[in-house]
C-alpha cells in the first residue's frame, strides 16, 4: 500500500483528476493574486492608467514611511493588548462558568452572544456608547478622559477599539477555554485535593499545564484576529482622528484602493503576508513546545 | 473530625459559587446592555431622545414600529437580505460539496503518494494569507473576468475558506473506516460513487461544523463584498448599513431600527440552533 513511488494506478488517477480542477480554483484566486500582488508592488501603478516598474523601490520606502510605520505600530499595539487582555478575562470567565453554578448553559449562551454579530454593527451601536452615553458617566464619576468622547481623541481612540473587539473576541475565547477545562479529568482534582493543593496553586501547577493546547489556540486565534482589525475601525473611527488607529488592514483598503497607491500597497500587503507569516510561524513553535500530555 | 471538615469545606464552597454565579449574571449586563440599548432606541420617535442619557435609555412611550418601516426603505433591507441569504446559502453549499472532496480526496491518498501530501500543504497553507493581502489583485482579477458581483464573492469565499474546510475534513476522515469503502469497491463502485455514497453521507457531523463557520463568517463579512461588489448597486446586509451611514444622519432611532433589523437574522438562528454553532465553533478552533 505504501509506495511513495512508481507507476500510478488507475484508481489514483482518478483522484488526482478530480482534485486538479479544485486544485487550478485555489491557484487562480489565491496563490494568483498573491504572486501578482508581488509584481504591482514593484510598480508605480495608481489603479488605473499606465504604470511603470520601479523595481524595490516600494519596499524599501515602505520602511521609511511614517504612515506604514504608524499603522504597523497600532496594529501591533491594538494585538497585543488584545490577546492579553482577552485571554486573561476569557480564562476568568471560563473558569466562572465551569464552576458548579446555577443557569450554567443560559449563562454560557448569553456570554457568547457578542460573537455571533457582525463587527461592523457592533462597531455602529458601540459607537453611541462611546459618543453619548460614556462622557456622562465620565461626568457624573468624574473620570476625566471619559468626559469626551473616547473616539474623538487621538490618545484614547484605539482604548475604544479594543474594547469593542474585546467585547466579541471574549466571547469565542471562552467558549474553547470552557471545552479545554472539561477535559481535564475529575480524578486530577481529586488527586491534587489529597495532596492539599487549592485555589491559586491548583491553578497554575494541574489546570493551567493541562488547558495548554487550549491557550495556544486562544493566543494564536486572537493574535490573528486582532492583526486583520478592519470591520471595527471601519465603523468606529475610519482611521482617524488624525490617523491614529489607521490599522494595516485599513491603510491598504484606504490608500490602495482609492488613495491612488496601488503599487505602492500592494507592496505593504506583501510585507504584511511576511509578517503574518513569521508570526504564526513563531507562536507554533514557541507555543507548541510548552504544551504538557496528560 | 474528618467528617466537620468536609462539611465545612462544601459549606465553603457553596458561598463562593455562589459569588461567582452573582458576579456572572452581573457580568451579562456588559453582553446584555448594548442589545438593549439598541432595542430601545430602535422603538422610539426621535423626539423621545432627550438631550440626557436617561431619556434615551428609558422605555419608549409608545413601541413604534415606524423606524423599522423607515429603515427598511431606506436601506432597501429585503433586497439586501436577499442578496445576504443569497450568497451565504450558495457558499455554504458550495463549500460542503467541494470541500469536502477535496479533503477525502487529499486525506485518503496523502499517505501513499506524495503528490497529494504536497497538494495538501499547499492548500491548508492559504490559512496564511489573510485577505487584505490578495484584496487589491483579486479586484482586477474579478472585474477582468467579468465577475465582479455576487458571483465573484461566493467564488473567493469558497477559495478563502478552502484552507480550513479540507484541513477539518482530511483530518475527519480518519473517523471513517477504510473497510466501508472496500466494500463499496467490491461491489464495483467508482471513486465518485464511493465518495457519494460512503464518504459524504458520513461525514455528516463535519459538515454541520463546516456549515456553522462558513455561514457565520460570510454572513458577517464586510470586506470582501464591500471591495468585489462597489461597483454593482447590490448590498449585502452588513455593507447597507456601512452605504446607508450618511443617510442615517443624526437620526439614532433610524439607524438604530436598521442595525436591530441587520442583527436579527443572526440572532434568531442563534436562538434556534445554539447548541449546534457552539458546538461548530468549538470544533473548527480545537481541531
Amino acid at each position: 500500500m505504501n509506495k511513495k513511488h512508481g507507476a500510478w494506478s488507475k484508481n489514483e488517477k482518478i483522484f488526482l483528476g478530480l482534485l486538479a480542477p479544485i486544485l487550478v480554483l485555489f491557484f487562480c484566486f489565491n496563490t494568483l493574486p498573491l504572486i501578482k500582488g508581488f509584481y504591482y508592488g514593484l510598480t508605480n501603478f495608481r489603479g488605473y492608467g499606465s504604470y511603470d516598474f520601479v523595481g524595490l523601490r516600494n519596499f524599501a520606502e515602505i520602511f521609511q514611511d511614517s504612515r506604514v510605520g504608524h499603522s504597523y505600530l497600532f496594529t501591533f499595539k491594538y494585538a497585543l493588548v488584545m490577546t492579553i487582555v482577552v485571554n486573561l478575562l476569557s480564562l476568568i470567565l471560563a473558569l466562572g462558568l465551569n464552576s458548579k453554578i446555577r443557569g450554567k448553559n443560559a449563562l454560557r449562551g448569553i456570554y457568547f452572544v457578542p460573537n455571533i454579530l457582525g463587527g461592523l454593527v457592533v462597531g455602529y451601536i458601540f459607537s453611541f456608547i462611546f459618543t453619548y452615553i460614556l462622557p456622562t458617566i465620565g461626568e457624573v464619576t468624574g473620570i476625566g478622559f471619559l468626559k469626551t468622547s473616547l473616539l474623538g481623541s487621538t490618545k484614547w481612540a484605539w482604548l475604544a477599539i479594543v474594547i469593542v473587539g474585546a467585547w466579541q473576541g471574549i466571547a469565542m475565547n471562552t467558549i474553547i477555554y470552557i471545552s479545554g477545562l472539561q477535559t481535564v479529568p475529575e480524578e486530577v482534582y481529586e488527586a491534587c485535593m489529597l495532596d492539599g493543593a487549592s485555589g491559586w496553586k491548583k491553578f497554575k501547577s494541574i489546570t493551567l499545564p493541562l488547558i495548554m493546547p487550549f491557550v495556544t489556540i486562544n493566543l494564536v486565534l486572537c493574535m490573528k484576529n486582532a492583526l486583520m482589525v478592519f470591520d471595527q475601525i471601519m465603523s468606529l473611527t475610519k482611521g482617524g482622528p488624525s490617523q491614529s488607529t489607521e490599522s494595516i488592514s485599513y491603510l491598504i483598503y484606504n490608500n490602495g484602493m482609492s488613495g491612488g497607491q496601488f503599487g505602492f500597497q500592494s507592496a505593504n500587503a506583501f510585507v504584511f503576508f511576511i509578517v503574518i507569516v513569521a508570526i504564526s510561524l513563531f507562536q507554533m513553535k514557541f507555543l507548541g513546545s510548552k504544551e504538557e500530555q496528560l | 473530625m474528618s467528617r466537620t471538615k468536609k462539611k465545612e469545606g462544601t459549606v465553603r464552597g457553596k458561598t463562593t459559587n455562589r459569588i461567582i454565579n452573582i458576579l456572572l449574571v452581573l457580568g451579562c449586563l456588559t453582553v446584555l446592555f448594548p442589545l438593549y440599548m439598541t432595542v430601545i432606541i430602535a422603538f422610539k420617535k426621535p423626539s423621545e431622545m432627550t438631550n440626557d442619557v436617561a431619556g434615551a435609555l428609558a422605555f419608549p412611550q409608545k413601541w413604534s414600529f415606524e423606524n423599522f418601516a423607515e429603515a427598511m426603505r431606506v436601506t432597501d433591507f429585503w433586497h439586501s437580505l436577499g442578496n445576504s441569504l443569497l450568497i451565504t446559502g450558495v457558499t455554504v453549499v458550495l463549500c460542503i460539496l467541494i470541500h469536502s472532496l477535496a479533503g477525502y480526496l487529499i486525506g485518503r491518498k496523502m499517505k501513499q503518494r506524495k503528490a497529494f501530501k504536497v497538494a495538501y500543504y499547499y492548500i491548508v497553507s492559504g490559512m496564511f494569507v489573510p485577505f487584505a493581502v490578495l484584496m487589491m489583485p483579486l479586484v482586477k482579477e474579478t472585474a477582468q473576468l467579468g465577475i465582479a458581483n455576487r458571483f465573484g464573492v461566493i467564488v473567493l469565499y469558497v477559495v478563502f475558506f478552502m484552507p480550513m474546510n479540507v484541513l477539518l475534513y482530511s483530518g475527519y476522515l480518519n473517523n471513517i473506516p477504510m473497510a466501508l469503502e472496500e466494500a463499496a469497491c467490491v461491489d464495483g463502485a467508482g471513486v465518485w460513487q464511493t465518495y457519494w455514497k460512503i464518504i459524504f453521507p458520513n461525514m455528516k457531523p463535519m459538515h454541520a461544523t463546516v456549515a456553522v463557520l462558513t455561514a457565520m463568517s460570510t454572513w458577517n463579512d464586510v470586506m470582501t463584498p464591500l471591495v468585489i461588489m462597489s461597483g454593482t448597486d447590490q448590498n449585502t446586509l452588513p455593507l447597507a448599513q456601512l452605504n446607508f451611514q450618511t443617510q442615517f444622519g443624526t437620526n439614532y432611532n433610524l439607524a438604530f431600527a436598521s442595525y436591530l433589523l441587520a442583527l436579527l437574522p443572526i440572532l434568531i438562528f442563534y436562538i434556534i440552533c445554539q447548541k449546534q454553532i457552539i458546538n461548530g465553533v468549538v470544533n473548527g478552533a480545537v481541531k
